[in-house]
């Protein structure tokens, strides 16, 4: 059935790349200063949070002394959060937003979240070179524990994939899906230790924290950056586990009901 | 390549009666089925041979649109199997994704991407799209600034760059100009002379008969037919005429011709005549030769009013000329059980020579829709031949009177004429 999906997505493949390129560009078509917003949203909310928790609430990280760090820290848990939160709020609307394609043309219909992946990919890219800039002028770079981003973003993709296109699938059956997962988006980031460090929570709380399965992710992103330190893998597995349980729910949800969607949409 | 051979094909919508059944179904384990299903197409088995052109009738919802869906792989089949050779391309929804801030240039490509086309294959392909769509300099322009017409241009020609195996049209060809629908169906006509397998949903008479060699009739979501299109058409109009609850019948005639006859049977017709100026009876006319049509009817009930309609129809059905006496001023009234009325219509036979058939319809009102008292398809069948005029071809006689004029002007006093174009 995987090969079947490949094979579809391959011949498909002018498709897809076209769609990502039509994307990227219809975003920004018709605006004046183009891709410079993809930026400016996440760069004026890193202002924002740094202006009140680092300057005005006077919030400091643990052994950690200039307020640039603040930054740092927040940077690396907002980008890869953003990341999270659009592939899985564009996967839970990619049906519903192309029901007159999927209703009206016969193309193989695992190229949408292939799309809607591929362009949560190249907007991240973008921030995350630009962040790469940042931390280069101001003399922050960390150095080889870098590398350990790649299996932590794998990973990350692989927990968002799944669940926004379970939850794609389902938000054209129930529409609450949609509603529902917004506010559940608000709550889990503020659960999880992206604004401010683990640390300042009592251990009560800090022990509930850790189910999170964000939580862990964003600790090592965080530790990545500002200390050049290398994950604790282990602790990374149960959320590499999840994130392949969701896929193969999503991938036999999608294969069940593929055809009763587009009768519901 | 193309063929097509559909079996056992249904497709069902599910209703649920609320909101929350789908949900409860879904999530408690072993539950019974809590929706109901909404047949819309039921048993439907054909087959296609490829390079067959094969027309689609019924009624709005009779299940069209639903069969061509899946066929075309939109929609999958509630149960049933079908199975395609070839590469297939779909008229349905001409101009589907095109994005309106694009150009029609990059709008094509992408046309093409979503048909499985690679890049490189659609810019060898463009020459020809830009050539066949005729839209100019537009071509480079948002799509957003198109009419409906040129962007169904540009639609169609993207959809038929590469000839089909399999060619599906939804009556997308009623869009466009009448310069552009004649030559898209000619481009389909091209297609078929070269092989492709046609599939043709429309609800115009002449569209089927003049492309297709059969036609499939859907009534109900079922298969009502399958015939010559000239047969599945006439069972069709008398279909329509049968919602009063009338009866259809089709018999086969001495030539191997169907006569369909349908009706509430107040009225009816009992005999239908060609006669020449003498009153004699003819089965030959000969181009231009002074005709009757003599009709006799018989007068069943009583009935207030009473029309006779005829039509002629060349060999592949399509209409020639028809009138009706209501058209004519000439309805005939209050008519009681038991009554003849005869009919004679008098004209000169100006058709091209081939064989005609009258259809015949007796109604209460101009339209044979209601109140069809009787209609009845092949009523006669009458050659014409042509022994006596010039040789003309075509199917009407119009009797050119011809003026020649030569002169041996020289060319010089065509400079002193300005207005010349």
């Amino acid at each position: 059935m995987l090969l079947s999906l490949y094979r579809s997505m391959r011949s498909y493949r002018g498709f897809i790349l076209g769609s990502v390129k039509r994307e990227f560009q219809s975003r920004y078509r018709n605006s004046l200063f183009g891709a410079l917003w993809t930026v400016l949203n996440p760069l004026s909310m890193i202002v924002v949070y740094t202006v009140i928790f680092s300057q005005i609430m006077r919030a400091r990280l643990p052994g950690v002394e200039d307020g640039l760090a603040y930054s740092v820290y927040l940077c690396a848990g907002l980008l890869t959060w953003g990341l999270f939160a659009e592939i899985t709020t564009r996967s839970q609307t990619m049906f519903l937003e192309n029901a007159n394609l999927l209703k009206k043309l016969s193309f193989p219909r695992i190229c949408l979240p292939v799309i809607t992946l591929l362009n949560a990919g190249i907007n991240f890219a973008i921030i995350l070179g630009l962040f790469f800039g940042f931390l280069l002028v101001s003399g922050r770079l960390p150095g080889m524990a870098l590398l350990a981003l790649i299996p932590l973003l794998v990973v990350q993709v692989i927990f968002a994939a799944g669940l926004g296109m379970l939850l794609g699938m389902l938000n054209v059956f129930f529409r609450d899906v949609g509603q529902m997962f917004g506010i559940c988006l608000q709550f889990w980031f503020w659960l999880t230790p992206i604004v401010y460090p683990l640390s300042i929570l009592p251990p009560g709380i800090q022990h509930i924290i850790s189910f999170n399965p964000m939580t862990v992710l964003m600790t090592s992103y965080q530790n990545v950056f500002l200390y050049n330190q290398w994950p604790h893998w282990p602790a990374l597995l149960p959320l590499l586990i999840i994130g392949l349980l969701l896929c193969a729910m999503a991938l036999r949800l999608f294969r069940q009901r593929v055809g009763e969607m587009v009768d519901e949409l | 390549m193309g063929h097509i051979r559909v079996t056992g094909l249904a497709k069902a919508y599910k209703q649920y009666p609320n909101r929350w059944s789908r949900l409860l179904e879904w999530l408690v384990p072993f539950s019974r089925a809590r929706h109901d299903l909404h047949w819309v197409l039921r048993d439907v088995d054909f087959e296609i041979q490829p390079g067959e052109a094969v027309g689609i009738v019924g009624v709005n919802g009779a299940g069209k649109s639903t069969l061509l869906k899946m066929i075309t792989g939109t929609t999958q089949p509630t149960c049933g199997h079908i199975h395609l050779q070839g590469r297939v391309a779909a008229l349905l929804e001409l101009g589907m994704g095109f994005h309106p801030d694009f150009t029609g240039r990059q709008n094509a490509v992408m046309a093409g991407q979503l048909l499985g086309m690679q890049v490189e294959e659609i810019d060898a392909l463009m020459p020809q799209i830009e050539g066949f769509a005729e839209i100019g300099e537009a071509i480079d322009h948002a799509v957003r600034t198109y009419s409906s017409g040129m962007q169904m241009r540009l639609a169609f020609s993207v959809a038929t760059a590469r000839r089909p195996d399999i060619l599906i049209v939804d009556e997308a060809l009623s869009v466009g100009d009448a310069y552009f629908q004649h030559k898209s169906f000619e481009r389909i006509r091209s297609f078929r002379r070269a092989g492709t397998t046609l599939l043709i949903v429309s609800h115009d008479r002449s569209a089927i008969q003049s492309i297709c060699d059969s036609a499939i009739l859907l009534e109900n979501g079922r298969l009502a037919m399958r015939g010559k299109p000239e047969e599945v058409m006439d069972y069709y109009n008398a279909m329509l005429a049968q919602r009063e609850g009338q009866i259809v019948r089709q018999e086969m005639l001495a030539n191997g011709q169907v006569q369909t006859i349908s009706g509430t049977g107040e009225a009816g017709i009992l005999n239908v005549r060609l006669l020449d100026a003498q009153g004699r009876s003819l089965e030959v006319a000969e181009v231009g030769q002074p005709v009757v049509l003599e009709v006799q009817t018989e007068i069943r009930q009583d009935i207030e009013r009473l029309i006779l309609g005829f039509m002629i129809k060349d060999r592949l059905g399509q209409a020639i000329y028809g009138i009706n006496t209501h058209r004519l001023d000439k309805a005939v009234n209050d008519l009681s059980a038991g009554e003849r009325v005869t009919f004679r219509f008098a004209f000169d036979m100006r058709l091209g020579k081939g064989s005609y058939s009258v259809a015949l319809s007796l109604s209460r009102l101009d339209s044979h829709l209601d109140r069809n008292f009787e209609w009845r398809d092949y009523g006669l069948i009458f050659h014409v031949i042509n022994n006596r005029q010039e040789d003309f071809v075509g199917c009407s006689w119009l009797q050119a009177q011809t003026d020649i004029t030569r002169s041996s002007a020289p060319l010089a006093q065509l400079t002193d004429t300005e207005s010349l174009p």
